[in-house]
């Protein structure tokens, strides 16, 4: 009786602990590719079923968050990298790491068709290579703006007026990367000093700050609050989807940032990243960027996106990508002293 | 030769105690096994902890360094006073509700008290985030009743406040319920045959017999509420607390080591109260005499009449907050098409994981129950039933009580430091579904140990030395009478666990991986890309899987009550 109890015993403890170590193996049929992302949540699944269709012994598993967490998190695995390929987030960023240490330089099939502004001049093969620019636009609710009287804005200058008070919201830059090429073009519109004056009072009209960079779009497409600075692609999507908001781009210039890949130093699965590397230029990809995305590194791709406020590529900032990333530290910890602890009466 | 010289007295010695059997070993070797596991699951993680804010990010000692930076961050100061208003604000209403509610309930004879005490546990099958987010439909820029709050905003201090509220009656009500349920009628025979007023019995009578129960009850809320992150991080805006601060520090800016020294300073109160609540509970059981005659109340029209409009009321809202996430889950854009469709629950498209993080939330939930109930009860059985070592015995039950007073989110990053060096051999476990399960079956391992152990201290130990003279071995004795009788127990702990896991979000937010995404992160990451309304579709369906479980948990306690039960009636 007593050994059949014990059997019984060892038999449960012993299954309990296999299927729990099963669970955590899984099956390693396919090389699995950890890619770091900052991309949209709704755009991730179309990308990995395009390039799954194409490579379809790699399989891609996501790790998604706001740029400033995924930087944040390379930053601290850094002597112990767990992702293979970066990809899909800032190039200041990207600058940033690559400037540790992090990556290594690959140049993939075709790169000699994309832009130079788009891809890494210092390192050769380039440490990181551009896929498409995301743009600064801001969110306007029309709707809500005829509840509370509110003009249409048409330039920065505009959302300090004291009639948009507790109207506008705006991404945390050290969370967002939307909320620090927010901030960084406003320094390289502005001087620094000046830009520092027009966040005070732009301070003052700000609600809160969200985490993420596509949540101020979405809050104002709801109508939780009326002037949302965002990007131009989350205005239009939520424009097409019947959002009653318009998206602007204001008049002094909007900053913007390339969303970039780069391969890990010491992935284990070198050609896997290389795949992903090689068909991220490809005119195929290239042309799923377009889809929502107004500015592609490959010249004479792209086409209007319906719904991208008009005139925004005129009005895009000449951007210092070196200088940002030079000085992202430093202005991000003064951002946070000066606005994050907004709960502060005194500021 | 000299080996054997010096052996043989200290075996000689051994000789004249008392022989510890062979069962006595095993049970100790179990015992111990259970005692190593959560040594490994929160007294190493702790002291990781502890260390890590003592040090740099290239991990030297720095002394006080982190501890001083933090201080003198102006931003701090605020945190901890926005911290401690918001527990006070909700601890004093939750007191005043819940104690009206339960007076209701036991002290009047208003009708439906079993629906009543049904709806008022319902937020317990809410992750904290749901009733924050539905909290903004109904007084967000947007909301149905926004002109309710006068012109004051939701995000801040008084949505925050209304959110936990909501979170914490459940848990402030039982225990009133519990404390007024153990009160003596003799008492109020007394004061009635004296002639005292009614208000004179509440205040001379009723009151001073609750006091254990309100101290516990304020304890309980103060810690619930000062290391809940789910609800401030929905409603708070700009407003600063601590526990979302430890959040931010860790997930935002990846800073380990500050959110070390946050989490230390959260862990104070935790423990400060935890320990209060202790002294006071002990002194709670001593209350009640034998002699006691359970309070029967008596009809009287008015009085029950305005108790069932207060438990209506409340019971109301409570129901409203649900149906509110319910409704809003599927309307297609809140507030300009109001037309219902399933578009919320295309998870897929949203950031959290997609539908692959409830399905993996079910398998953390079930494999918390199961593991956790074996492990659990058994660890009770022999804390309560082993005989001898004394010592053992008192430092498992310690170990069983500590993971009360952690906080989850403490808990989660205790986690990252002890299973993510580098040098721990368990470090395969990370990032994996075990670590989950493991970090949960801990976090809840207390209320699930104490629950065991009421139940089994309700056994008469006789059972226990008849076996033994019949030389019955324990675990036929364990397999035949103890788990039979106690299977009320073990189904309430196994269901505890399960709701709990569901619902989870403080501990595992640090803890879960690319392939292990969880439900009620994915509620947090969805509101937190603006992502209002799936998020509280992803909420909708936690707490309709958390209320099935609950159904399918009742309908077996019947079936089995009826077949196990029966030598509890007469």
């Amino acid at each position: 009786m007593r050994s059949k109890f014990l059997k019984q015993l060892a038999a449960i403890t012993a299954g309990g602990l296999l299927v729990l170590g099963l669970g955590a193996s899984g099956a390693q049929a396919k090389t699995d590719l950890l890619v770091y992302t900052a991309i949209e949540a709704d755009e991730l699944a179309k990308f990995k079923k395009a390039f799954e269709g194409d490579y379809p012994d790699v399989n891609i598993k996501w790790v998604r968050d706001s740029t400033g967490i995924m930087t944040s998190k390379l930053m601290a695995e850094k002597n112990n990298p767990k992702a293979d390929i970066v990809w899909g987030l800032a190039a200041t960023s990207l600058m940033k790491l690559s400037n540790e240490g992090y990556f290594q330089g690959y140049a993939p099939k075709g790169i000699e068709k994309l832009g130079k502004l788009y891809y890494d001049q210092k390192n050769n093969p380039p440490q990181w290579v551009g896929q498409r620019a995301w743009i600064a636009s801001v969110c306007f609710n029309t709707v809500e703006a005829g509840k509370y009287k509110l003009p249409l804005p048409t330039s920065w200058a505009d959302l300090t007026k004291p009639v948009y008070k507790g109207h506008v919201i705006m991404p945390n830059p050290n969370s967002s990367g939307t909320g620090f090429l927010d901030v960084s073009s406003w320094m390289q519109l502005m001087g620094e000093d000046n830009a520092w004056k027009f966040m005070d009072a732009l301070h003052v009209n700000i609600s809160r700050y969200t985490h993420s960079g596509s949540a101020p779009c979405k809050l104002a497409a709801s109508g939780e609050v009326p002037v949302g600075i965002s990007f131009a692609y989350r205005g239009a999507k939520s424009k097409s989807g019947g959002a009653p908001i318009e998206v602007i781009a204001p008049s002094e210039g909007v900053g913007w940032d390339l969303e970039s890949f780069a391969i890990v130093k010491n992935t284990k699965n070198l050609a896997a990243a290389r795949m992903l590397a090689d068909w991220s230029v490809s005119a195929k990809a290239m042309k799923i960027y377009n889809e929502e995305y107004a500015v592609v590194a490959m010249p004479g791709i792209a086409k209007p996106v319906k719904n991208f406020p008009p005139g925004i590529l005129e009005k895009m900032i000449q951007n210092d990508f070196a200088w940002a990333a030079k000085n992202q530290d430093r202005i991000l910890n003064k951002w946070r002293d000066k606005y994050d602890a907004k709960s502060d009466p005194k500021k | 030769m000299t080996g054997t010289a010096t052996l043989a007295p200290a075996l000689s010695g051994l000789a004249v105690k008392e022989k510890v059997s062979r069962e006595d070993w095993i049970m100790r070797g179990i015992l111990l096994a259970i005692a190593l596991f959560l040594t490994v699951s929160i007294l190493l993680p702790l002291y990781f902890l502890m260390s890590k804010g003592f040090q740099d990010k290239d991990g030297t000692f720095t002394g006080l360094a982190n501890f001083t930076e933090f201080f003198s961050t102006p931003a701090l100061f605020y945190s901890i006073q926005n911290s401690l208003v918001i527990t006070l604000w909700t601890s004093g209403i939750v007191l005043i509700l819940a104690f009206t509610f339960a007076y209701g309930l036991t002290r009047s004879c208003m009708p439906f008290k079993s629906l009543f005490k049904g709806i008022a546990l319902v937020p317990i099958l809410m992750p904290s985030l749901l009733p924050a987010i539905s909290l903004v439909y109904f007084f967000g820029k947007q909301g149905v009743i926004t002109s309710w709050l006068f012109g004051y905003e939701i995000y801040g201090p008084i949505g925050i406040v209304m959110g936990e509220i909501i979170y914490v009656f459940p848990h402030a009500m039982t225990i009133m319920l519990i404390a007024m349920a153990m009160s003596d009628a003799r008492l109020y025979e007394a004061s009635e045959a004296l002639g005292a007023s009614k208000l004179k019995t509440f205040f001379t009578v009723t009151l001073p017999g609750m006091r254990y129960g309100l101290v516990s009850a304020f304890f309980v809320t103060f810690t619930l509420v000062i290391t809940d992150f789910g609800v401030p991080k929905v409603l708070g805006g700009k407003y600063n607390v601590l526990a979302t601060d430890v959040y931010k520090q860790v997930v935002g800016r990846q800073d380990f080591e500050m959110g070390a020294v946050v989490s230390m300073v959260l862990l104070v109160p935790a423990v400060l109260a935890f320990f209060a609540d202790r002294l006071v509970q002990r002194k709670q059981v001593a209350m009640l005499s034998t002699r006691a005659v359970p309070y029967v109340p008596k009809p009287s029209r008015g009085f029950d009449m305005a108790m069932l409009g207060f438990c209506g009321l409340v019971g109301f809202i409570i129901l409203a907050i649900l149906g509110m996430a319910f409704f809003a889950s599927f309307v297609k854009f809140w507030p300009y098409d109001l037309t219902l469709g399933l578009k919320n629950y295309q998870f897929d498209l949203m950031d959290g994981g997609g539908w692959a993080s409830y399905f993996n939330s079910i398998e953390l939930a079930s494999w918390t129950a199961v593991v956790g109930t074996v492990m659990i009860f058994i660890g009770a059985y022999l804390v309560e039933k082993s005989n001898g070592f004394q010592a053992g015995r008192s430092a498992m039950q310690f170990l069983c009580i500590m993971p009360m007073a952690v906080p989850g989110l403490v808990l989660g990053l205790a986690y990252i430091f002890f299973f993510n060096h580098p040098d721990n051999p368990l470090g395969f476990l990370y990032h994996t579904m075990p670590i989950l399960v493991i970090c949960t079956v801990t976090h809840f391992y207390t209320v699930a140990h104490l629950t065991a152990v009421t139940a089994l201290k309700q056994m008469d130990p006789e059972f226990e030395s008849v076996s033994a003279s019949l030389k019955v071995p324990f675990y036929k004795t364990f397999r035949r009478v103890t788990v039979p009788v106690c299977v009320p127990a073990i189904l309430d702990i196994s269901m505890y666990l399960f709701v709990n896991a569901m619902t989870t979000v403080s501990a595992v937010v640090f803890l879960y991986s690319p392939d292990t995404t969880l439900a009620s992160v994915a509620v947090l990451n969805m509101d937190d890309a603006g992502d209002t309304a799936p998020a509280a579709a992803m909420g909708m369906m936690i707490v309709i899987t958390a209320a099935g479980v609950r159904l399918i948990h009742s309908l077996l306690t019947r079936s089995l009550a009826r077949r196990t039960q029966a030598w509890r009636k007469r």
